[in-house]
């Protein structure tokens, strides 16, 4: 055998498992234009889909006329909800417990909403026909506020479920309230406040976005009227879920339902939902019993499917005089727009906004969640962070650094002193989590050591100095933050979407010759799973990574699983493709020891063979197990060598991060250039750190986006302010600064290789970390607040509010 | 709305066609040659999906007719690959420095990367992020698209060096 001679270290090298930084093996497809999204796919006979979208917030619709649209040559049908309704269709269900309307059914309730929807031989005759569709509105008037939404002479919005007063998460108090959602001790946590030293009061406001992916959502529907099925391919980060709510929604049997989900250019939570697009051109590939593609443009992408964020979230935080904290308080006003079309796990309306006592141990807290209608788009989708966990970290981190103003002290001491410690873990929230895992005290020394934090600081003193004397016009900020995460939604006890537990799964089966495939219910949308994932079977079965393929995404062949968001896929997914590693390494044992004649546990595990104890030389590699198991009759143990695993984790992971931003701000100007970003994750056992790395990349360029510039602005009729690129901020490559990576390893304890997922956090922390730089830069000055997104206008005003332009 | 005649090189090839005159380039290139390394981001000229060379320099196609394109020379990402199909430099530098990662942005980059480095061979880091700002990714955060743009100067520098 070659690998006789090969040392222990070179077999391991060989592999490219866990801890390698492989390539990825989907770069040579792209890099060469050869990429599958969904708008590459051509089908014969192919029709195009266009919708008809409102140009009012709130309207009644009074008649549709498509005549003229029909007219156009190449036209082929023209779709309102009325001919929706015969099929039940004109709703559909959302993720939330909600329902949406799929074609306006005699109103419509944000601009942008979906009206009708035209198919024509080609985009251009579609996008024609939409222009000649004659709709009549009779304008209402509009709700962009979510305070006044709930006063009692406020226009009901929601009329199908006016005078409902008990909705899918509890009670309603108000037309336009979907519900309440509470979380840890309220009159304790008053009782704490009311007795406190110190407390600190503020208002943190996390402005609407949008998850903006390059590639906007899109889908292929072909029904074969020969067969009766239905082949949907569609940008789904879930496609099993669509599968499942395709079926229960057209009443096709899910059988007859296949869903792929091909190459997707990037989801962040935007490709999460169910939206009205893919429904139409299922419907359309009915009716005309074509293939009906739908792809929607960028303004079409900013301005109807999946915002993010909106959350008004007035906080209390109490402590001792020497800042030990004691309590505290959320009250959040969540703004959900026009439907309830979050995708939160069933029983959590407000995602794990309960996360938001963040890395402190903080005895007692209280959370409080309204969610409320307003003429807006409907989404409330987790940006590239787990549920609603950006909100939470955001709000605890300008509360720490709120308070650290109260009691006049460094932010970095106040954190320090208030983390949970490392022995506390497995730490209980007050707000009803199990921290798994962390040692914050060690990240966050590392991060103060690395940047200079002390020197920092005394060069902030000299600037500020010198800002007074009149010799610079810029202030230093330096943004501090410490976040925690939660992911790897989750445990199917208390996890479900529509009913569906949160497990995920992975099937592996191995070739005779020693290579394998193997399939997963989640879905790459560039974060490298068909690389890493092939990296964690190497390492448990011993097989090289290079020579295990990948699959995800078809319906047909992949095992049920609920997709990728909310840094599941490791978390989750992972786990399961360990643990059917493990189920193909115990038979491979059993293989062994029938080859060698020993018995089962004579034998151990060395990286890629089994060996018999104590006589090294004596052993079977993997690859030849492999062909033994097609090829060998063994007494006792069925032929092949597959194996699949669902795996519900028993509990969450949490990652946890220091971040550390260092800014200069031009009080004329309002510009804020970034001068560093030292960014230190813990997710974990680290399964290929280039990937990891370009991941913290990612997620902190589009903190920085979030945090400068982007939102989803309305005006007070409703009208979207910034639907498209050229108002919606996305950073260049200019903007954009080079960021300091760092790490350290706490592993999970209860996941099989102790991962807890990556993507997510450059998110959760980066937003917080850049906005309490700018905020500390003007923190001498009095400055306590000020909302996001911080750009160049919103800063100059601060600046000027501070009386800082003379 | 009458067919316009059309004739053009794309990555070597003539092609020649009946088009409808407002046809955008974006859309003959993917939906009538089947050429669908460009992408479609915005369709206004923001993001650089749809970025193609034409006539040596680069040009985002989702805002030009294709009848202004006719006669012309046009490079698109899966041109760039060398003559026996292998990966061309940039292609693979992208790959080697992680430089993309749901890879919709990334014939775009590239396309534009293989201009930048023949209008400026030696750029800074300063040039690169000015020279690559029209395209935009979602993903990357730019630092690795940087890196896997100066490594692939190094190289073509290094292979011209060679062959002097
Ligand atoms: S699609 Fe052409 S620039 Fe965005
Ligand atoms: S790699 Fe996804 S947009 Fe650039």
């Amino acid at each position: 055998m070659t690998d006789q001679t090969l040392t222990p270290e070179q077999r391991v090298a060989n592999l490219k498992g866990m801890g390698s930084a492989r390539k990825r093996v989907e770069d040579v497809r792209f890099t060469q234009g050869k990429g599958n999204y969904v708008d590459d796919i051509k089908l014969d006979g192919m029709l195009f889909g266009d919708f008809v979208r409102s140009p009012y917030a709130h309207a009644r619709v009074k008649s549709i006329d498509t005549e003229a649209a029909m007219a156009v040559p190449g036209v082929v049908a023209v779709l309102t909800a009325a001919d929706l309704e015969p099929l039940n269709l004109h709703w559909m269900p959302t993720l939330a417990g909600d329902k949406q309307m799929v074609l306006a059914d005699g109103k419509v309730l944000f601009q942008g909403q979906e009206v009708a929807f035209v198919v024509a031989e080609d985009r251009y005759a579609a996008a024609d026909a939409v222009e000649l569709v004659e709709v009549d509105y009779e304008e209402l008037p509009v709700l962009v506020d979510p305070f006044k939404a709930e006063l009692p002479d406020a226009p009901v919005l929601r009329e199908d479920i006016a005078g409902q007063t008990e909705g899918a998460h509890g009670p309603r108090r108000h037309d336009n309230h979907i519900f309440t959602w509470e979380a840890g001790d309220k009159d304790a946590t008053q009782a704490v406040l009311d007795e406190a030293d110190v407390v600190a009061e503020e208002m943190v406001y996390y402005h609407r976005t949008h998850p903006c992916p390059l590639e906007t959502c899109g889908s292929v529907a072909s029904m074969d009227p020969v067969t009766g099925k239905l082949t949907l391919w569609g940008t789904f980060q879930a496609p099993h879920a669509v599968r499942t709510v395709a079926s229960l929604i057209s009443g096709i049997a899910e059988h007859n339902i296949r869903v792929i989900s091909p190459d997707i250019g990037g989801g962040f939570g935007n490709k999460v939902g169910v939206y009205p697009g893919y429904v139409c051109s299922i419907v359309a590939s009915i009716v005309t019993g074509k293939p009906v593609k739908w792809v929607e443009d960028r303004m079409e992408n900013l301005m109807s499917t999946a915002f993010a964020r909106d959350y008004w979230m007035a906080g209390k935080i109490s402590a001792t005089k020497e800042g030990k904290i004691t309590g505290l308080w959320c009250h959040t006003t969540a703004d959900h727009g026009a439907f309830d079309a979050c995708a939160d796990p069933t029983k959590f309306p407000a995602g794990f906004m309960n996360i938001c006592t963040g890395s402190y141990d903080i005895p007692t807290a209280y959370l409080a969640v309204d969610g409320i209608y307003t003429n807006k788009a409907p989404g409330g989708v987790a940006y590239r962070c787990s549920f609603r966990v950006t909100e939470a970290a955001y709000f605890i981190e300008r509360m720490i650094e709120v308070l650290a103003i109260k009691l006049n002290m460094d932010a970095a001491e106040l954190r320090r002193i208030n983390f949970i410690k490392k022995e506390q873990f497995p730490y209980n929230s007050a707000l009803g989590w199990e921290y798994d895992s962390g040692d914050y005290h060690t990240a966050w020394d590392k991060a103060l050591e690395a940047v200079d934090y002390k020197g920092l600081r005394a060069e902030q003193a000299q600037r500020l100095e010198d800002f007074k004397a009149g010799k610079t016009r810029k202030l230093l900020g330096i943004g501090l933050t410490h976040f925690t995460e939660i992911v790897g939604a989750g445990p199917v006890k208390n996890c479900d979407i529509l009913g569906m537990g949160m497990f995920d799964s992975c099937e592996i089966r191995i070739h005779p010759t020693g290579s394998a495939i193997a399939r997963l219910g989640t879905i790459s949308q560039g974060q490298g799973h068909a690389t890493t994932f092939a990296q964690i079977i190497a390492s448990e079965i011993g097989l090289p990574a290079d020579d295990i393929t990948l699959e995800e995404g078809d319906t047909d062949t992949a095992p049920y699983g609920l997709g990728t968001y909310g840094s599941r896929s490791t978390p989750v997914a992972g786990a399961a493709t360990a643990m059917a590693a493990r189920k193909i390494r115990a038979k491979a044992q059993m293989i062994a020891a029938y080859l060698l004649e020993v018995h089962d546990n004579d034998l151990e595990w060395d990286i890629d063979r089994f060996a018999v104890k104590g006589a090294p030389e004596r052993f079977k590699t993997m690859k030849e197990i492999a062909f033994a198991a097609y090829n060998q009759a063994i007494p006792g143990l069925e032929p092949g060598l597959e194996a699949v695993s669902y795996y519900d984790p028993p509990n969450m992971t949490y990652p946890f991060g220091a971040y550390i931003c260092v800014l200069d701000v031009d009080v004329d100007t309002g510009e804020v250039d970034i001068r560093s970003f030292y960014a230190l994750d813990d997710c974990g056992t680290r399964i290929n750190p280039m990937i990891i790395e370009g991941q913290v990349h990612g997620g902190l360029t589009e903190a920085l986006a979030i945090a400068m510039g982007q939102e989803i602005a309305y005006d007070e009729m409703g009208n979207v302010k910034t639907g498209t690129l050229m108002d919606f901020f996305l950073p260049t490559a200019v903007e954009t600064p080079n960021y300091t990576t760092d790490h350290t390893t706490t592993p999970s304890p209860h996941h099989p290789i102790g991962a807890k997922g990556v993507g997510e956090s450059p998110n959760v922390g980066g937003v917080p970390c850049f906005s309490n730089a700018v905020h500390d830069a003007f923190r001498p000055f009095g400055l306590t607040q000020s909302h996001m997104p911080h750009d160049h206008w919103r800063v100059w005003q601060t600046a000027n509010k501070l009386g800082l332009h003379g | 709305m009458a067919k316009q005649h059309v004739k053009m090189t794309v990555n070597g090839k003539e092609v020649e066609a009946l088009a409808d005159p407002r046809t955008l380039l974006i859309h003959f290139l993917r939906e009538d040659l089947k050429i669908t390394g460009p992408h479609i981001g915005c369709e206004t000229s923001h993001c650089g999906a749809c970025t193609v060379d034409i006539d040596g320099k680069s040009v985002k196609s989702c805002t030009m007719f294709v009848g202004q394109a006719h006669g012309a020379d046009i490079t698109t990402v899966e041109g760039l690959v060398n003559a026996d199909g292998s990966l061309g430099v940039i292609q693979e530098m992208f790959r080697e420095h992680h430089g993309l990662q749901c890879g919709y942005c990334t014939p775009g980059m590239i396309t534009r990367a293989h201009r930048l480095l023949q209008e400026n061979p030696t750029p800074t880091e300063e040039d690169i992020r000015f020279g690559m700002a029209g395209n935009l990714c979602r993903c990357t955060g730019y630092q690795n698209i940087v890196k896997a743009v100066a490594h692939a100067a190094d190289a073509l520098n290094a292979q011209k060096e060679a062959a002097e």
